[in-house]
């Protein structure tokens, strides 16, 4: 393999313009914050926006099923290994970065004023654009390591947004979860680069495809390269056993949840699976593998999110377990729906946060649903976008939620039947903790204290106008997403259609679904989430049931308001293990014995010198008898003794 | 010169030397006056000189005796030093008697 | 003759740095060490230049005869190898020097004159090609660094400095051993580098001559269970002296692996790969647990190098290109990455009076800015992507995986549990309220901030372009890892 030639095309200014222009306003934030004072957050949108308008120039001019190669220059390399500095651009690519840059842009705008009175303000923004700029780099690399840059990058800024306010210990402790937590799942990501570099000298997607393409279906390779990615993928969009740390992730800003840990940055698993399709495809096991976890991540975390009294920690699990859901489409092997759902998913799941923000804002920082309600009358705006983003995720057509919902369900009954009982199911769960949280937080009447009440307030406009359009969004982004029975065009499989055909060809196609198998699908989903609905109607609004508070929680219901004790059980059998071992091999091996065996050499060579020291008598005499006897012993061995 | 030497049988020298030397030994061993143990010591440098010159003659070659003028210089030094040693010993404790000197170590 | 000046430059000042007193010695301390780097930035620009007259196969060579019998010329050289831990050697010398500008010492002179007297030995050791020549200034390296310790040390010095003195010269006794074995078991009679690597001894005496030298370089790497002087010595000898050990020292023994060991004795590695492998690995892993429940911020540190160089000699002995050119990479990176992490415990304990992390907090509310600087350094030492010891990682633990996969894994844990104790250390450390111990924390002097600025910039340069460093050390890795095969 040769070294890329760098080559020029229309589209490479604009292409790299998208990750420079946050990383430019990542700079002067970074430098200049304290002085810019409330410009810095102007500086970040700007930026933000216009990375979002150069997005669309990409969207706009890159011919239909077409794709497109911009190498910066080449990073390092050895032996026969070239990895450059690289972008491509492709539909998947496009459609990443206008939810990233999009809804960053509408982030960034209401952080502007959810943050106003924090005196990090800029310190925020410096982090938000590195953010950005390293989720762009994800996106948008053409090979594993520039992928793993973002990866881990993204992973960063993570890190330091929980941990923004870190005069606060819980919240370290959380961010640091957040970090290590994506490291297991990095060093998977890693193990899988190498394998590919050992296998097929390279990591570019196009051709480490060709290489897979060539090893065949289920190749034992592929199946472990496959694996070893998904585990990052575990890690990084909060699947099980690895998802405990988004519920924690909460600890921060909420438009940083809003931004990095529902609508882009978890997500990135769902993205690495899908760039990686060809691989996946001729991986079934893998496959299996992630549907099963899929699956089961979308219950649990749908389980646990049931009797949740924080708002935001409902809306985590909600994520946790929505995400599962996109993982398990990807499992089925239908790329396109997963997808599908993560660009529905970032628009409605960022409108429920910065929602929750809203709230929060109004409320003075309270964020136990027990001490809400009837807010609805207070601040009106906020509670009409969050009807909508909770309708939305419920999946109640024709909000945006349940047509991808819809796909991936339909793609189950499909697949396997087990398995679209039990999404379903979750999706049940789903909407009834959504609706839930809403009737806890917005109607019957306030239950905090007055102090708050006097407060509450709704929130500025520049928080206001990014939920509004947020909000129209969700309503109307299913649209370009219609099942069959609705129309003959998918706009969206469509658009994607050129990166997914290669594994369209390994896969066999499931043979078209009846429409009148179809209407009954999509009946039964809409006619449990109703059900759902009416229940949590009837339970919180008809007869104003409060969640009990947390003492007075007992047997099973405590297990799952404790989260099963997942955290509590990994505590127990790694970190403090971990712990134990690393005094013990201080003290037991460390102290005791390596240094008892050096100090032990020492020791006995001062003690010999201390005996010999005893034939250093001081008596004349018996130096000269010592010497005579010497020499006589020495003659003896020479005379006697044959060497 | 050469047959005065080898008038004496080569083994006689032998033992006549043996013989000095272990007097000389016994002397250093035995005695307690540093004075003696130094007189001692130079015997058994002489027996050693002894051999040489009688070893030199019977092989005919000059280097043996050019070693015995070597140790002849030595023991002179040797001897210098040592009863200057001795001199200002016997002005500190006023005796030769080397059980006296029992302080030497570290 | 280039090469001869870069030895000759810290020489030189030196001896002149014993006639100076005051502030006047740190400054000329500076200026020469300074005017070092700027030499060896033209020795880089010559030795790169294409077809250039001095340089013959990648080897640039100064061979003057000294003794005759035994055969021991004054044979020094620069080839890719040298020539990078040349340049982390000169690169680290001026901030180790600027580091010393705000503190007071006694004998200011004496100990200047140590450090660049160490430099020059430092310097000696990379680029001779000669086993005795390498051997005298392998020597002479540890004695600067021990009057350094014993002078300006802090608790404990007397007894910590007498066992690293004791233990690294037991080390190097073994390796005088193996070099007297070369020299009669060669057919030359000739300990230069080039005629050891085409020495044709048989495997029965290699292995015996591998352990000579492995345990010498074990004890200076360190590789566990050789390590115990480390910790010790790294928190009792002044910073400057802690820097010099940790960035540039310990680099002597892994570059001795590469230069001396595997390709001087390619049957004796090949025979004994599996059994240091396996010693490293457990060393990366067990040093990381250790540091993850260290307490002293200086201890922690240690215990973290030692994981690091663990981890670049595991993959040196991978015996593989990517693992030697990963290991010479991450050599410079480490070094840069461990200077800065023990310099900002240094400001740290300077100001604070404290290393016990317990007892630290908050410090990030009354600095930003070293904050900003510390961070950038941990960073860099977990390896995240776009830092120096990324790529340096990266290629290590891709020789391991080519060498055995679960080798690889097993090491690979050391990303987690560097992040671990990395992370932990620096939110006791620096996040949280402000603990009541270090309620007063000055802000940065123009001395710190220029050294750990520059520690920043470097982090970052190498990390984003890495090619310069790939590129000069790419040949000599190849040369290494083809001599390094059973001839």
């Amino acid at each position: 393999m040769t070294e890329t030639v760098i080559q020029t095309s229309n589209l490479f200014t604009p292409t790299i313009l998208i990750p420079l222009l946050p990383l430019l306003g990542f700079i002067i934030n970074g430098l200049f914050g304290k002085k810019l004072g409330h410009a810095s957050g102007w500086i970040a949108t700007t930026m933000l926006l216009a990375s979002f308008a150069c997005s669309l120039f990409l969207f706009f001019h890159l011919p239909a099923g077409g794709s497109e190669t911009v190498v910066l220059s080449n990073w390092f390399y050895f032996k026969d290994i070239f990895i450059p500095f690289a972008f491509l651009i492709d539909p998947l690519t496009i459609t990443m970065l206008l939810v990233v840059t999009g809804i960053g842009s509408l982030i960034h705008l209401y952080s502007i004023g959810y943050m106003h009175d924090d005196e990090g303000f800029s310190r925020f923004f410096t982090y938000l654009n590195l953010f950005v700029f390293f989720m762009l780099i994800l996106v948008m690399g053409n090979n594993y390591l520039m992928m793993f840059i973002g990866w881990e990058g993204v992973g960063l800024c993570s890190y330091l947004l929980i941990g923004f306010w870190f005069k606060n210990q819980a919240y370290n402790d959380a961010a640091k979860k957040a970090f290590i937590m994506n490291r297991i799942g990095d060093l998977g990501f890693l193990v899988g680069m190498f394998m590919m570099l050992f296998h097929f000298k390279t990591l570019n997607y196009d051709q480490v495809a060709i290489g897979a393409l060539n090893l065949g279906i289920g190749n034992i390779t592929i199946v472990g390269i496959t694996l070893a990615l998904f585990i990052g993928a575990m890690g990084k969009s909060a699947q099980l056993p690895l998802y405990t740390w988004l519920p924690d992730a909460m600890a921060g800003p909420t438009p940083v949840s809003a931004l990095i840990h529902a609508a882009t940055m978890v997500t990135a698993g769902i993205y690495m699976i899908a760039r990686s399709n060809i691989l996946y495809s001729l991986a079934p096991h893998t496959l299996d593998v992630i549907l099963i976890v899929g699956t089961a991540t979308t219950i649990f975390a749908a389980i646990i999110g049931l009797l949740q009294n924080d708002i935001k920690k409902v809306l985590a699990y909600s994520t946790v377990s929505q995400l599962g859901l996109m993982f398990a489409a990807l499992g089925m092997g239908a790329f396109e729906s997963g997808m599908f759902h993560v660009v529905t998913h970032a628009f409605f799941k960022a409108l429920l946060f910065l929602g929750a923000g809203s709230v929060i804002h109004a409320l003075s920082g309270e964020q136990d649903m027990r001490r809400m309600g009837g807010l609805g009358k207070y601040i009106k705006i906020t509670f009409a976008t969050f009807l909508i983003g909770t309708v939305a995720i419920s999946g109640i057509p024709p909000f945006a939620g349940f047509f991808s919902k819809d796909e991936i369900l339909a793609t189950a009954f499909e697949h396997n039947k087990i398995i679209w009982g039990l999404l379903s199911f979750s999706s049940m769960l789903t909407a009834f903790y959504m609706f839930r949280l809403l009737y806890l937080t917005f109607s019957t009447s306030f239950r905090g204290t007055d102090e708050v009440k006097h407060h509450i307030h709704e929130s500025p406009m520049v928080m206001t106008l990014p939920l509004m359009i947020l909000a129209v969004c969700s309503i109307v982004v299913g649209f370009i997403g219609l099942p069959p029975v609705l129309s003959h065009t998918h706009s969206f499989k469509n658009y994607l259609s050129s990166v997914f055909a290669q594994s369209k060809t390994i896969m066999p196609a499931g043979h078209e679904m009846s429409h009148s198998m179809e209407w009954i699908l999509i009946g039964t989903a809409v006619g449990l989430a109703l059900l759902s609905i009416a229940f949590a109607h009837n339970k919180y609004v008809m007869q104003k049931q409060t969640p009990v508070e947390d003492e007075q929680l007992s047997g099973l219901s405590k297990v799952v308001a404790n989260k099963f004790y997942v955290d509590e059980i990994y505590n127990a059998v790694f970190v403090k293990p971990i712990m134990l071992l690393s005094d013990l091999f201080l003290v037991i091996i460390d102290k005791l014995i390596i240094d008892l065996l050096v100090h032990a050499v020492a020791f006995i060579t001062s003690q010999v010198g201390r005996l010999l020291r005893l034939f250093q008598s001081g008596h004349l005499g018996f130096y000269m008898f010592a010497m005579v006897i010497s020499m006589i012993i020495l003659l003896a061995v020479q005379i006697f003794v044959v060497i | 010169m050469e047959n005065s030497i080898q008038s004496v049988p080569q083994n006689w020298y032998l033992l006549l030397s043996t013989f000095m030397f272990c007097i000389g030994v016994m002397g250093v061993l035995l005695r307690r006056n540093a004075i003696i143990i130094l007189m001692c010591i130079e015997l058994m440098l002489n027996a050693v000189n002894l051999l040489l010159v009688s070893y030199s003659s019977y092989a005919g070659n000059a280097e043996g005796q050019v070693f015995v003028f070597f140790i002849m210089v030595v023991a002179a030094a040797e001897v210098a030093v040592g009863l200057a040693l001795l001199v200002s010993i016997y002005r500190n404790v006023a005796s030769t008697d080397i059980d006296i000197l029992n302080r030497m170590k570290w | 003759m280039l090469t001869l000046i870069l030895l000759l430059i810290p020489l030189i000042a030196s001896i002149i740095a014993l006639f100076l007193r005051g502030e006047l010695v740190k400054w000329f301390s500076l200026v020469a060490t300074i005017s070092q780097l700027a030499f060896t930035v033209y020795v880089f620009t010559v030795f790169k230049a294409p077809n250039a007259p001095e340089v013959t196969n990648g080897l640039l060579s100064l061979n003057i005869d000294w003794i005759n019998s035994p055969k021991i010329n004054f044979n020094i050289g620069l080839d890719g190898m040298s020539l990078l831990m040349v340049i982390l050697t000169n690169l680290l010398m001026p901030l180790i020097v600027l580091a010393g500008f705000n503190r007071n010492q006694e004998r200011t002179h004496i100990m200047y004159s140590l450090m660049l007297l160490m430099h020059f030995a430092l310097i000696g050791v990379f680029v001779s090609f000669d086993g005795f020549l390498y051997y005298i200034f392998w020597e002479l390296a540890l004695i600067p660094i021990y009057f350094i310790s014993l002078n300006w040390g802090g608790v404990n010095r007397a007894t910590v400095t007498l066992k690293f003195f004791i233990y690294t010269l037991a080390g190097s006794l073994l390796m005088l051993f193996g070099f007297l074995f070369l020299y009669w078991n060669t057919a030359s009679h000739s300990l230069s580098w080039v005629d050891l690597t085409m020495n044709h001894i048989c495997s029965c005496k290699q292995g015996f001559i591998f352990w000579m030298f492995f345990l010498a370089y074990a004890i200076k790497i360190p590789i566990i269970p050789f390590h115990t002087w480390q910790p010790d010595t790294y928190s009792s000898a002044p910073t400057q002296g802690t820097m010099l050990l940790s960035g540039i020292m310990l680099k002597m023994g892994l570059y001795s692996l590469l230069r001396w060991l595997l390709p001087v004795l390619p049957m004796g590695t090949a025979e004994y790969t599996p059994y240091v492998i396996a010693m490293c690995f457990i060393g990366v892993v067990y040093a990381s647990v250790i540091a993850i429940m260290q307490t002293d911020l200086k201890k922690l540190f240690a215990y973290s190098s030692i994981a690091h160089v663990g981890l670049i000699a595991a993959g040196i002995f991978a015996l593989n290109v990517q693992g030697i050119q990963g290991g010479l990479v991450q050599m410079l990176a480490h070094g840069i990455n461990v200077v800065g992490v023990f310099y900002c415990a240094d400001i740290i304990i300077n100001r604070t009076g404290s290393s016990d992390i317990n007892t630290l907090g908050g410090i990030r509310v009354l600095s930003p800015r070293f904050a900003t600087y510390f961070i950038i350094i941990v960073l860099g030492s977990v390896a995240l992507p776009l830092t120096n010891s990324f790529i340096g990682e990266f290629m290590l633990l891709l020789g391991l995986f080519e060498y055995n996969s679960w080798a690889a894994l097993f090491a690979g844990l050391t990303v987690i549990l560097g992040a671990v104790y990395m992370l932990r250390m620096y939110q006791k450390v620096m996040l949280g309220d402000v603990n009541e111990n270090v309620t007063v924390f000055e802000d940065l002097k123009w001395n710190e901030e220029l050294v750990l600025a520059t520690i920043a910039i470097l982090i970052f340069a190498f990390g984003i372009f890495p090619k310069p460093i790939l590129e000069l050390v790419a040949p000599i890795s190849e040369q290494i890892y083809r001599l390094s095969f059973v001839r």
